[in-house]
């Protein structure tokens, strides 16, 4: 398998110095324990808002630190969850005595990680609370399972509560909103490729030419069901009806659609599917208010695309439209 | 004979040599129902570890069981940086400050590092994991301690034990971890972290003797 990697071990270092000097306006980059800070970390009285996971999905986290939204990102090892020493760091880094919220992605290892992070947080005096985002369906939440995987719905949790803890939320309140909006995201995937890890150097998956495999989570881990591959009319639905009966959403709705690439999927492609999907949104009478197209939560060069569909309301249109800028979304300022 | 400091230091640095070797294989069972990256992130965990106890020379075996516990809490991330991290430091807890450990002292850390893992990840015997590997070398070790074995022994009947525990695994359906979402495509498979589990007890029962 063909990178432009130099030594696996280092990729992810690699990649931050790149990214620092990228946005060296918006975000300072720190090693050992790697942590991405805003730049103008900490913000007097502000709620920290600190996120992290395996490296791999980006522009996820690291491309959503800056103002509006997260305050700091631990990046893993690729598809392997920070330490609790980086999470620490972050916190340390940008807690401004009104505490940190830590919005992690529901798989075993990240919280652990983080709950091990929140421990050591709690004794170094700051106040931490956690959210765990569980967002794709695909997963059954059941006592055999390790519960559903937080997936590119993370996204739109993180841009929400960056923006009420900018207004000057509380710590409370950013945390109540986060539950709020985990309530009520949902989101699948589908591959139409594997990918393949640098330091493994093959595959995470086989998958014949006329398959696709449906439920993926965002680290090559193969989903529940293999298909066969269809035109985009089928494939739209196979991602965008267990969203729907999920919640459920259902006629009258006002809804945000991300309609996500894997990394690997031309935006061609996003924009193909993401029309299919508004009109059957459209038919079943519930309003696209608020989209965002594009590979926003990523595994690595992987071909596919995932659907969220994200509940709204006045209060949630409002902190969407609120100004973002960082590496990886920008508007209104 | 007791296991000093040194004796400790040593075991840990042959278990981190053979999680190298084994790092293929771990990855390689991690991949068919994980995410592949276990081998990596416990052999980066473990290298890191030669270069620690050199330079900070911890001096009874509870430190070099801590040193071992914070390194690979710093270095492993993924789930088995919390669970591995948090069995050597419950082990370290264990066995306090004393110079040498004798068989019911290691019998003792064993138990109290399964404690640590089942605190951490919430796992039983059966959920396809580590624990089903750790359960019963713990067993192994505390009954051959109570008929006064040895260290060498209360080792080698633990690592018997994880191995048949980690085979144990094969069947299974898991229920913890990356390798539920499979749900039913996760039984036929060996699982890692009981693996791992395994070599390390085999690791440790071969530098004791």
């Amino acid at each position: 398998m063909k990178k432009i990697v130099n030594d696996p071990a280092t990729a992810v270092a690699d990649a931050l110095r790149g990214m620092a000097l990228a946005h060296a306006d918006l975000i300072e980059v720190h090693h050992d324990p790697a942590v991405v800070v805003r730049a103008d970390a900490p913000v007097p009285r502000k709620v920290a808002v600190i996120s992290g996971g395996g490296s791999g999905h980006e522009p996820l986290h690291a491309g959503f630190v800056g103002r509006g939204m997260l305050d700091a990102a631990c990046p893993g090892a690729v598809f392997t969850s920070p330490t609790p020493d980086q999470v620490r760091a972050a916190v340390a880094r940008t807690d401004a005595g009104a505490g940190a919220l830590l919005i992690v992605k529901n798989y075993t290892g990240d919280v652990m990680n983080f709950e091990m992070a929140a421990e050591m947080a709690a004794d170094d005096g700051v106040e931490v609370r956690s959210v765990v985002v569980d967002d794709d369906v695909a997963v059954q939440d059941s006592l055999f399972t390790a519960g559903r995987r937080g997936v590119a719905g993370t996204v739109l949790v993180e841009k929400l509560v960056g923006a009420a803890a900018e207004r000057g939320v509380d710590l409370a309140g950013c945390e109540a909103l986060a539950r709020r909006v985990v309530g009520r995201v949902r989101s699948m995937g589908l591959a139409l490729s594997p990918c393949t890890v640098p330091h493994a150097g093959r595959p995470s998956f086989e998958l014949g030419e006329d398959e696709v495999e449906l439920g993926i989570g965002i680290h090559g881990e193969p989903g529940r069901q293999r298909a066969p591959a269809g035109p985009a009319d089928s494939l739209v639905p196979a991602l965008l009806d267990p969203v729907l009966a999920d919640l459920p959403f259902t006629g009258g709705d006002r809804v945000l659609l991300l309609t996500n690439g894997m990394g690997g999927t031309p935006l061609l492609e996003l924009y193909l599917a993401h029309g299919i999907a508004e009109r059957l949104l459209a038919e079943r009478g519930i309003t696209v208010e608020r989209r965002l197209v594009g590979s926003y939560t990523t595994s690595l060069e992987m071909q596919g695309m995932s659907l969220t569909l994200l509940e709204l309301d006045d209060e949630l249109v409002e902190l969407w439209d609120a100004p973002v800028r960082t590496p990886a979304l920008r508007w209104g300022v | 004979m007791g296991c000093t400091a040194e004796r400790v230091a040593d075991a840990v640095r042959a278990v981190a040599r053979v999680v190298a070797e084994h790092r293929e294989e771990l990855v390689r069972l991690d991949r068919e129902i994980g995410d592949g990256d276990h081998g990596e992130n416990l052999n980066r965990g473990f290298a890191a570890l030669a270069p620690r106890l050199a330079e900070e020379a911890p001096g009874t075996p509870g430190e070099v069981l801590e040193l071992t516990a914070t390194t690979l809490v710093s270095q492993v991330g993924g789930a088995a940086g919390p669970l591995f991290g948090t069995a050597f430091r419950r082990a370290a807890v264990a066995v306090g400050g004393v110079a040498e450990l004798d068989a019911r002292a290691v019998a003792a850390a064993l138990q109290a590092a399964l404690e640590g893992v089942v605190a951490r990840g919430k796992a039983a015997v059966g959920d396809k994991t580590m624990v089903d590997a750790l359960t019963p070398a713990v067993a192994a070790a505390e009954s051959v301690a109570a008929t006064g074995g040895d260290v060498a022994a209360v080792l080698s009947a633990a690592a018997q034990a994880a191995e048949q525990g980690a085979e144990s695994t094969v069947p299974l359906v898991a229920r913890k971890g990356r390798a539920s979402y499979l749900g039913e495509r996760s039984a036929g498979h060996l699982d890692p972290g009981a693996r791992s589990t395994a070599l390390l007890l085999r690791t440790l029962a071969g530098s004791a003797r």
